[in-house]
């Protein structure tokens, strides 16, 4: 007979207080017109939740359901990033598309609130929800120009793959449940130790749809068909967040799982991650070439960027684990950094999303051009910006768990990147402006161009505070 | 035997009506067949003695979800909708694939060797009824992912109003 106890609240505080912030944020919305409020009061919500997660004790609570540890921490702190980038660059972009609502922010803190909880699951139900909240909420946020088909289209492709993802990992969980009779990660992995099963194709099987599901989150190739199209159509404010954070979150669930509840099968799923590493590099540099939409262009980015990312995974180490958190880090700032230049040229009646719209940038706008030299430069790879970094720590996990060949075709591939990131910035300096092209800079903008930029020097030069903060997050994993 | 006999009709039933669904051109038929594929998926559920989620399957998917189906069906040109092909030009394709996919997981599900039952049998959930067993896991073991799901409902009622509400344009 199953009696109830209260549950140690203390490790599950940031979740809860990010719970009530989110819907006084929501029920806010009544109360202040102007909607500026409603972001600044989600910022705040933000850092008082950032203040409460460095008080919060190393603990597993809900019979280890939830899990409070570094790991989860540094993802959380991605998360939370990414929340105050994406408000800052949405303040005057909304009122330019004219959807200034107040539920949007109230819908991105809900959806942080999901990553949240995936980056903490103990268990396969509470990563299934966690998902649902995240994907749920970020569904509606790509919609959210409702007067736009291509908002509309992109929402509904979103969506529908997403479900279609989501069939995938419950199928995968329903198997694995069967198998091993439980839903709790270190008891799958001690069930499937115990009994032997580690060349059962059930195992196998289960892994499998993990793969592809948590390969649909991440966007990895052959999984990745929905996210040109989402990324387009939606706000460039949520393809930012998009971008960043459900990636992230992916990733959280795809290591702790992976690395968890697979770590017995650790060679069988690294045979099933590197042809869809190679393949989402591959697919996503050269598909990238030909794009004439900057929107569209860095969606196949990011899909590049995913490849780069599962190769830490792949490595299987503590230290991959480390490299890829800490490029997931740099990938918020460089790309947030990026979308917030993209989102400075949409003014009233002119979109500014097409590459030829930044040709001679540099003579009309001088210091947006060179922020966005910084950001392109940072997304290839060159050195001295974090960017560069972030890859070498990746690349160096890789080469010392004996995947030095993979690191080869990773490098092919990057060295193919730096055509089209660079063929920006070949436009914005070395081209005559065809029309005068106008900035909706605002101060929240230009505090968000601020951060991102300077953390993207500063990682570049400086790396080791980071790098040794992702090091010693995941000691105790 | 019998109970075998038993699960074999509803699976088959529920196989042929999954199929039925997906391949009429009348939307309508469709969401008929589909009422006729919930009561057989509520049947499974009382034939694996779970008679609260049989109850909640047709009180919930073939009362009030198949009626909003309905709804939205009926707020279709049908005439239209008839002259619609059902399926894509790759849809070959993707029969092979899910084929090939339906193979993969019979051959896996022949090793499946099935985990230690839990406390849960059915003769405890005879003796304390499913909905008493239920509800007192779902308020016990199962509460953070209970209350994980009331936020995500919050959200589909925040998306429903965002999306559906708001065809306007906020002010410059």
């Amino acid at each position: 007979m199953p009696e109830f106890v209260m549950p140690d609240l203390a490790p599950v505080m940031p979740e809860i207080v990010m719970t009530i912030l989110a819907l006084v944020t929501l029920i806010a919305d009544i109360i202040f017109k102007r909607k500026e409020t409603l972001a600044i009061l989600s910022i705040a919500s933000v850092v008082l939740v950032f203040f409460v997660l460095f008080g919060t004790p190393f603990k597993t609570t809900f019979n280890g359901m939830f899990i409070a540890d570094g790991y989860s921490l540094f993802f959380k702190l991605i998360f939370l990033l990414n929340v105050v980038l994406t408000v800052l660059i949405s303040m005057r972009y909304l009122v330019i598309e004219r959807v200034n609502f107040g539920e949007y922010y109230s819908l991105i803190l809900f959806a942080t609130l999901g990553m949240m909880l995936m980056a903490s699951a103990g268990d396969l139900i509470v990563l299934y929800l966690g998902l649902e909240l995240m994907a749920l909420s970020t569904y509606i946020l790509a919609g959210f120009i409702t007067y736009d088909m291509k908002s509309n289209e992109a929402a509904m492709k979103y969506f529908l793959l997403g479900a279609f993802a989501s069939a995938f990992l419950l199928y995968g969980i329903s198997m694995i449940y069967g198998l091993t009779g439980t839903t709790d990660l270190n008891a799958i992995s001690e069930y499937i130790i115990l009994n032997g099963l580690t060349a059962n194709p059930v195992v196998m099987l289960s892994m499998i749809l993990f793969a592809v599901a948590f390969s649909f989150k991440i966007a990895a190739v052959p999984f990745h068909m929905w996210a040109p199209d989402a990324y387009e159509g939606a706000p460039t404010s949520v393809t930012a967040f998009m971008s960043v954070g459900p990636k992230a979150a992916g990733f959280a669930v795809l290591g702790r799982v992976f690395l968890i509840a697979f770590g017995s099968v650790r060679m069988d799923w690294s045979a099933v991650l590197i042809p869809i590493a190679i393949l989402t590099m591959g697919v996503g540099n050269i598909v990238a070439l030909s794009q004439t939409n900057i929107k569209r262009m860095l969606a196949y980015s990011s899909i590049a960027h995913a490849g780069y990312a599962l190769l830490g995974i792949i490595a299987g180490t503590g230290e991959g684990l480390a490299s890829v958190m800490n490029y997931l880090l740099i990938y918020a700032f460089m790309n947030i950094g990026a979308f917030a230049v993209i989102i400075m040229l949409r003014t009233e009646g002119f979109k500014g999303d097409t590459i030829t719209d930044y040709e001679g940038l540099a003579k009309s706008h001088p210091l947006a051009a060179a922020l966005m030299l910084v950001f392109m430069f940072s997304l290839t790879g060159i050195p001295p910006t974090a960017g560069f970094m972030g890859k070498l720590y990746i690349f160096m996990s890789a080469v010392y768990a004996g995947y030095t060949w993979l690191v080869v075709v990773a490098v092919i591939f990057s060295a193919i990147s730096a055509y089209f990131y660079l063929r920006i910035v070949m436009y914005m300096y070395m081209r005559e402006p065809k029309e005068s092209v106008s900035l909706a800079a605002t101060p929240a903008l230009g505090i968000a161009l601020a951060i991102t930029a300077a953390a993207v020097i500063i990682i570049g030069v400086l790396p080791s505070a980071v790098v040794s903060f992702a090091r010693a997050a995941v000691a105790g994993f | 035997m019998l109970p075998k006999l038993f699960f074999g009709y509803y699976a088959v039933v529920i196989i042929v009506l999954s199929l039925l669904v997906v391949t009429r051109k009348n939307p309508v038929h469709s969401v008929m067949w589909m009422l006729l594929l919930f009561f057989h998926i509520a049947g499974l559920y009382l034939f694996l003695n779970a008679e609260f989620i049989a109850a909640i399957q047709i009180i919930v998917y073939a009362g009030a979800i198949l009626v909003l189906f309905l709804f939205v069906v009926l707020l279709l040109n049908l005439r239209e909708e008839l002259l619609i092909e059902r399926f894509i030009g790759t849809w070959p394709t993707a029969l092979v694939i899910s084929v090939s996919l339906l193979i993969l997981v019979i051959r896996a599900i022949q090793d499946m060797a099935l985990a230690p039952p839990g406390n849960h049998s059915v003769d405890a959930i005879q003796a304390e009824t499913h909905t008493v067993a239920l509800g007192k896991i779902l308020y016990t073991d199962y509460l953070f992912p209970f209350e994980i799901a009331s936020v995500v409902l919050l959200i589909a009622i925040i998306g429903a109003l965002v999306l559906a509400k708001r065809k306007m344009r906020s002010p410059q």
